[in-house]
């Protein structure tokens, strides 16, 4: 077990880098320069080629590359020669001239925004996507099935922005039960946090949960009718002890897959529900560092998104190992 | 009663029939209507059973006797299926019982051994944990008394180092430990009734032998009631008291155990056991195999069940094979018979179906 371990997490750096390295090349591949983009409206040549040599975009690929990784661990200092060098302490993710301000200290400002919109939509949708899944295995074929799988095909078809929209335009135009978001970190105004982060979270629990419903009904029915299921209830196990405790815990390692990746995904930035409410996450700030053609920030970005959903592949991994006892074993 | 009368058969054969038998099963009908059509799994199967004794159920997949061994057990989902009939268990009615009663039965008073060790037991849990479960499901047992007496029943079912394998998951054990592990959990309850549905199949023919030895020493034991599923005939003779005999959701024949060996009637049964390999059976090499397939649930034959596959129908005048539905009588004292030929023609085809099967003259 603990030799896997190792294994994986020597795997995941591997990837990462493999991963980091990739982004790079493609990054300076891309058309567009980011030396010109830096400088506005008002650009002579000679200031390009100055900014170029500040943001170190004149060094080979290969060296951008070291420093980058080097700015990770140790912190580097851009512009060193000149008046005002700029320090970036380690873990530095890089600078953005256009912001004038490090990416981390942006992303970790964004973060918690997004960490809270993701969990607090992850724990609603698992919720009511087991619980309505399973009720609807359980009555197949009766009108609750049909009327959750019905109500749960609506959720899935609906974008995000429809919903969020008519959500926003009843609940906090017309009927004026909340006030306009805005967005406060829970520990400094947990009334308001909770006002601003519902209609978010409904908004992507529905859209998540719609999705579980249909996956936890489908395994229920499956593993219904394996055999060990009839073997619990040949014991003489209440139903529900029966659909709990052997059915559906037969069932949930694809659930536990999807529902590992999916939050991952959202934890790197959930780009519209973040936009329609105005929450300043990871999603807002990769929209408009895209917009901004603002690479550095795209950079750091791309890398922590797939570090996040790597690591949650590994924490997957781990709990298969957690629920399935023949994977512990090999 | 005359050894020929041709009356049907209300109730059961006599040997079984006392009193009052400890399972007595009267007319049971098991349906499933599907897309298709109605599934006619079971017709009109009735047979009875004394204390402490076994009654094989042998027939072909699809023969409807696993779904009268579920129906029995009350495993079949009611929502699903349509269950008509009696089943008298001990003088309590089963049929008609409310769901959580019939939970409350269930592991504890009849309990059942299923076909596929490997997949019966839930791949998650500890062994030891899942048989304690059946145990905790019926009685108010402390954790550590649960676990003794786990413990100990493993043990009565040979299961070596039973100490350490009761921490064991199934996937660590093999497929005879697990076909012991499923009777160990079926037996935890001291069951009355005990239903083996092809407990064999799946596995080894050594293990095989080891395991029917068991049931049979558990069942001296406890004197537990057992009804044995089977496809395999071969298993029958050393264990089985009455056998019953399933084709197309009916029984054909029903016997006791020497009966139906040495005096087969019903043409099914023959072809069963001429289909039995046997060492002490010098000619003809090969095995006789009934011809055809086993018809399907949903369109059975208007006249007699077997009659498409049936080599002696046309001995019949007229047309009574292909219309009308034979029923299930008595044809001698306990021997019961679902077939139109006349009883001294199909005794005289069974005479020569034996005769030729000993290699005597054709």
């Amino acid at each position: 077990m603990f030799a896997y371990l190792v294994r994986r997490v020597l795997g995941m750096f591997l990837l990462l880098f493999l991963l980091s390295v990739t982004v790079f090349v493609l990054f300076s591949l891309l058309p567009g320069d980011p030396a010109r983009l830096s400088c506005g409206k008002a650009c002579t040549t000679s200031i390009i080629e100055a900014n170029r040599h500040r943001l170190g975009l004149d060094d080979p690929v290969p060296t951008q590359y070291v420093k980058f990784v080097s700015g990770i661990f140790f912190g580097r200092t851009f512009s060193p020669e000149s008046p005002q060098p700029i320090e970036c302490e380690a873990p530095c993710l890089g600078y953005s001239f256009t912001r004038h301000e490090e990416v981390m200290s942006l992303i970790s400002r964004s973060a918690p925004v997004t960490f809270f919109l993701a969990v607090g939509a992850f724990v609603i949708w698992i919720f009511f996507g087991l619980l309505l899944g399973i009720v609807a295995a359980l009555n197949r074929g009766k009108w609750i099935d049909r009327l959750i799988m019905g109500v749960s095909l609506v959720g899935y078809s609906m974008p995000a922005f429809f919903i969020g929209l008519v959500l926003i335009f009843f609940v906090i135009i017309k009927w004026q039960f909340l006030p306009f978001p805005s967005y406060v970190q829970p520990w400094e105004n947990p009334f308001q946090f909770f006002q601003t982060m519902l209609l978010p979270w409904i908004v992507l629990a529905t859209l998540y949960a719609a999705f579980y419903i249909r996956l936890t009904r489908n395994q229920v029915l499956e593993v219904l009718s394996d055999d060990y299921v009839r073997t619990a209830r040949a014991k003489g196990l209440p139903e529900r002890r029966v659909v709990v405790k052997h059915a559906l815990r037969a069932g949930l390692t694809p659930i536990v897959t999807a529902a590992g990746l999916d939050l991952a995904g959202l934890l790197g930035g959930a780009i519209i529900s973040e936009n329609i409410f105005s929450l300043p996450g990871l999603g807002s700030l990769a929209v408009s560092s895209i917009t901004d053609s603002d690479l550095p920030i795209i950079t750091g970005l791309t890398l922590l998104t797939a570090a996040i959903i790597i690591f949650a592949n590994l924490v997957v991994d781990l709990l298969y190992a957690v629920i399935d006892p023949r994977v512990r074993i090999s | 009663m005359t050894s020929t009368s041709q009356m049907p058969l209300g109730g059961v054969p006599s040997t079984v029939a006392l009193d009052r038998p400890f399972l007595s099963v009267k007319d049971l009908s098991v349906s499933f209507p599907t897309e298709d059509g109605l599934v006619q799994a079971v017709e009109g199967v009735s047979l009875s059973l004394e204390r402490g004794k076994t009654l094989a159920i042998v027939g072909e997949s699809g023969s409807g006797k696993s779904v009268t061994a579920q129906a029995i057990m009350g495993l079949v989902n009611r929502r699903a299926a349509k269950v008509t009939g009696e089943i008298w268990l001990d003088g309590q009615e089963l049929v008609g019982l409310p769901q959580h009663e019939v939970q409350e039965l269930m592991g504890d008073e009849i309990a059942m051994i299923f076909q596929d060790p490997m997949s019966s037991l839930h791949p998650f849990y500890r062994i030891g944990d899942q048989i304690v479960e059946a145990i905790t499901a019926h009685r108010q047992v402390g954790k550590v008394q649960a676990r003794r007496e786990t413990l100990e029943m493993l043990q009565h079912v040979g299961i070596p180092a039973a100490e350490r394998r009761i921490d064991a998951y199934p996937h660590q054990l093999s497929g005879g430990m697990r076909q012991r592990v499923m009777i160990a959990m079926a037996l935890i309850n001291s069951p009355q009734l005990l239903i083996a549905d092809e407990p064999t199949t799946a596995l080894d023919v050594t293990v095989q032998a080891q395991i029917l030895e068991l049931i049979a020493r558990l069942q001296r034991e406890f004197g537990t009631t057992v009804i044995l599923i089977t496809h395999d005939l071969g298993i029958v003779a050393d264990v089985a008291d009455d056998v019953a005999v399933m084709y197309g959701g009916r029984i054909v024949e029903l016997a006791s155990t020497e009966t139906l060996y040495d005096y087969p009637e019903m043409p099914y049964t023959l072809g069963l056991l001429s289909s039995v390999p046997r060492m002490d059976r010098k000619l003809p090499e090969r095995l006789d195999p009934i011809r055809g397939n086993p018809p399907s649930p949903i369109k059975l034959p208007k006249g007699c069940v077997f009659q498409p596959r049936c080599d002696y129908w046309q001995r019949v005048p007229g047309e009574a094979c292909l219309t009308v539905r034979p029923e299930l009588l008595e044809s001698e004292p306990d021997h019961f018979v679902r077939c139109h030929l006349k009883v001294e023609e199909r005794q005289q085809i069974a005479r020569d179906v034996k005769q030729i099967l000993a290699g005597g003259p054709q």
